[in-house]
């Protein structure tokens, strides 16, 4: 058994299980970091990541096998030839829609910190009060003034670029200098803080790309093709950043092709030992012990550990004591917006590919704003010249043609609003009782929708995004809805709630889970409120945190 | 006959749950060696397809889309990406190009200059609308794509026809444009 025993196991090893990784490791403890899918070394692993665009076989077109093959990716734009490997194999692992919804799952070392948008920004105090103010759900257990320091910590070492703002609704961190925005994104900014009397602001994003060199990772190159993995250890990815720092400790142990079944709990001393793994390749079924354990294994799955665990004390799981486990599912409701043609610029363009947009901030609800719906939205967009492959319909085929489609087209800017979900009770995941997966685990059921408040916010979200463009001049402003089915968001929050009182949360304000102590989810899962914000930085934030924490209680023999 | 032999053909084709495609071209009565069947194209037709593409984007003073192996981009890009009803729209519309430009010409489209042959399919493209046959509507739209895309990415196309910049290693927010100027490939 002393192969098998560890100070403290990690499962999952996306971006919250990298830091947890890294965290635990520095503080000299011999971690077990577990990872269900394959091993994807840094750069080594990164096959298409310089491919030229006549080396991609189909041009990024899909192909009608690969359409055939992921009936859950092609819903959007992340079925893509170049990083099909990145995203689980939807027939092993199969879930269930009670009503609609889109998982998108990365099941590989680093997870979706390979895949995923970089955008990292901080929640605000009006995020965390807003459950109490407004009487919805359970009162996040912390406030700003307790993370904040994480998230400085977290943002330093990780590398986000980003330009101190000064905004209230979107605290400035320890930023990188920042990626410029164009000369249409400028001037459409300026615009805009006046028409709304400087409560608009278009700022440019803050991604977890480096503008300056990192150890061991080379500033951003303006390639923007992140989501094929990065020679240059340009984004965060746990492969470019926390991983390297955890193998630097000599303190970790990585295995993937671990999918953990279930956390191993012992009734006397509240204590989970450790956990059940069944090996991916080989269908065997491994024990490995420890003294802390935490639950990074992506929203869903971490939860689905805790309902498959300890169900001899509690039939629905560990954790679901409260009633809360499994409800509350959040995401970010988006895919609407406007975009339009700006005039005037036809003598100027730019040099490389900035990996980052511009960010407008919450506007709504805010400084005596007060509207039909609470909480708000922000959006994300930019402003570019088009390319070859613009329509021009009226032009001739032969050299006409062959030369328009050489020259950049007009420029246009579109943004696209990412609204705040709220935590339903009724949302919710729970295991199947008759579909499995390819290894004999119970597959989630999701059942989750949006509601009035997302509703009627979806109807400003449209409509304020053509009332900024066109109080910035552009012309042919046009909205768009595209739709939204729960999950595409990419952002899976809630089911394992953070709270003050055990009897309606999962999780204290440690993300210690209320039931076991020693077990920790600082995953997407422990969120309270899903904010407006993407939410990657405060799973970094929050792991650092907990991980301090259980490190100085583990010293002080409390757990 | 109480069903037409387009009908029999057609429901054989079904019957030995086979796509169509081609099904229309032992319809129309040309000569087989003239029509392209399924989706095995010859290197005869995908030397047509290749004077298609160059009709579109034509040699000037860099290599045009031939020079980039359109046909044979062509042909993997509608195996591959297009679903069977539009893998047989394809095949049709070539079909109909052949018969129609002779219709209209008097020569075949293969013994025509890249010149006539463009000309041939700017007239097709304005007049695409009011065509009834549904294929011959279609696959002007189908040719014109498929040539840009597949030159515009091509190493010719990205490297010589526009500016291709694999890693730029800076960002320049704001600089001149003058006309002329090629746009970047990515």
């Amino acid at each position: 058994m002393a192969d098998n025993s560890y100070d403290a196991i990690v499962v999952g090893s996306g971006i919250s299980g990298g830091w947890a990784a890294k965290e635990l490791t520095e503080k000299g403890l011999k971690v077990l970091l577990l990872e269900r899918g394959q091993n994807v070394e840094h750069v080594k692993d990164y096959k298409n990541a310089t491919q030229a665009p006549w080396e991609i076989p189909h041009r990024g077109r899909r192909t009608v096998e690969m359409t055939e093959n992921h009936p859950n990716l092609r819903r959007d734009y992340v079925l893509n030839e170049q990083n099909l490997d990145w995203w689980a194999q939807e027939s092993d692992s199969p879930y269930v829609e009670k009503k609609p919804f889109t998982w998108f799952r990365g099941y590989q070392v680093g997870g979706r910190s390979l895949l995923w948008g970089r955008q990292s920004y901080r929640l605000a105090d009006i995020d965390f009060e807003a459950n109490l103010k407004e009487g919805i759900a359970v009162d996040w257990p912390i406030r700003y003034k307790d993370i904040a320091p994480w998230y400085s910590y977290v943002e330093k070492f990780a590398g986000i670029s980003g330009n101190k703002d000064g905004l209230a609704i979107l605290p400035d961190g320890e930023f990188q200098p920042p990626m410029p925005l164009n000369c249409v994104e400028k001037d459409v900014a300026e615009r805009v803080k006046k028409a709304f009397d400087n409560k608009r602001h278009i700022i440019i994003g803050r991604p977890a790309n480096i503008t300056q060199p990192l150890e061991g990772r080379v500033q951003c190159q303006y390639r923007n093709k992140c989501w094929l993995g990065c020679p240059f250890g340009g984004y965060f990815s746990t492969q470019s950043s926390t991983l390297p720092a955890a193998m630097k400790t000599g303190n970790l142990t990585l295995r993937p092709w671990s999918i953990v079944n279930k956390l191993i709990y012992d009734k006397d001393s509240k204590k989970a030992t450790g956990v059940e793994v069944v090996d991916a390749e080989t269908n065997k079924t491994y024990e490995f012990n420890a003294k802390i354990i935490f639950l990074c294994a992506s929203a869903f799955n971490s939860t689905a550990i805790l309902m498959r665990s300890a169900t001899d004390v509690w039939p629905e799981g560990l954790g679901s004591s409260s009633g809360e486990l499994g409800h509350n599912v959040m995401d970010h409701h988006f895919r609407l917006g406007a975009n339009g043609i700006a005039e005037g610029y036809e003598d100027k363009y730019y040099f490389g590919r900035r990996p980052t947009g511009i960010y407008i901030p919450r506007f709504r609800n805010i400084d005596g704003d007060k509207r039909d719906y609470v909480r708000g939205f922000g959006y994300q967009g930019a402003a570019s010249r088009s390319g070859w492959s613009r329509n021009v319909a009226e032009v001739n085929f032969g050299a006409p043609l062959k030369e328009a489609l050489s020259e950049p087209g007009p420029w246009s800017m579109g943004i696209t609003a990412f609204g705040e979900i709220l935590p339903y009770h009724e949302n919710t995941i729970k295991l199947s009782k008759d579909v499995k997966d390819k290894w004999g685990l119970s597959v989630l059921e999701m059942n989750a929708e949006i509601k009035e408040n997302e509703k009627k916010m979806r109807v400003d979200m449209m409509n304020d995004a053509a009332e900024m463009l066109e109080a910035a001049g552009l012309k042919n402003v046009n909205t768009y809805d595209a739709g939204y089915t729960f999950g595409q968001g990419i952002h899976e929050m809630g089911t394992a709630r953070m709270g003050r009182d055990p009897k309606t949360s999962v999780l204290n304000g440690n993300n210690q889970v209320w039931d076991a102590k020693n077990v920790f989810v600082t995953d997407g899962a422990c969120m309270t409120s899903a904010a407006a914000q993407n939410p990657s930085l405060t799973y970094m934030a929050l792991t650092a945190r907990a991980a301090d924490f259980a490190v100085s209680e583990l010293k002080k023999g409390n757990l | 006959m109480a069903m037409n032999r387009r009908d029999a053909i057609k429901s054989f084709a079904l019957m030995m749950g086979g796509a169509m495609v081609g099904a229309n071209a032992i319809l129309t009565g040309c000569a087989p060696d003239d029509q392209i069947q399924g989706l095995e194209f010859s290197e005869k037709d995908i030397a047509f397809l290749d004077e298609i593409g160059e009709a579109i984007i034509p040699t000037t003073d860099t290599p045009g889309a031939k020079a980039t192996e359109i046909g044979t981009f062509m042909v993997m890009m509608v195996k591959d990406t297009y679903n069977s009803e539009q893998q047989q729209s394809f095949v049709d519309g070539l079909n109909f190009i052949k018969k129609d430009f002779k219709d209209q010409k008097g020569k075949d489209f293969m013994d025509a200059s890249t010149e006539e042959r463009t000309a041939y399919l700017n007239e097709l493209k304005a007049r695409a609308g009011e065509l009834e046959d549904q294929s011959a509507k279609a696959i002007i739209g189908m040719v014109q794509d498929l040539t840009v895309l597949g030159y515009f990415t091509s190493e010719i196309g990205a490297t010589q026809q526009l500016r291709y910049y694999e890693a730029p290693g800076r960002f320049d927010p704001c600089i001149d444009y003058k006309p002329g100027d090629k746009a970047y490939a990515i």
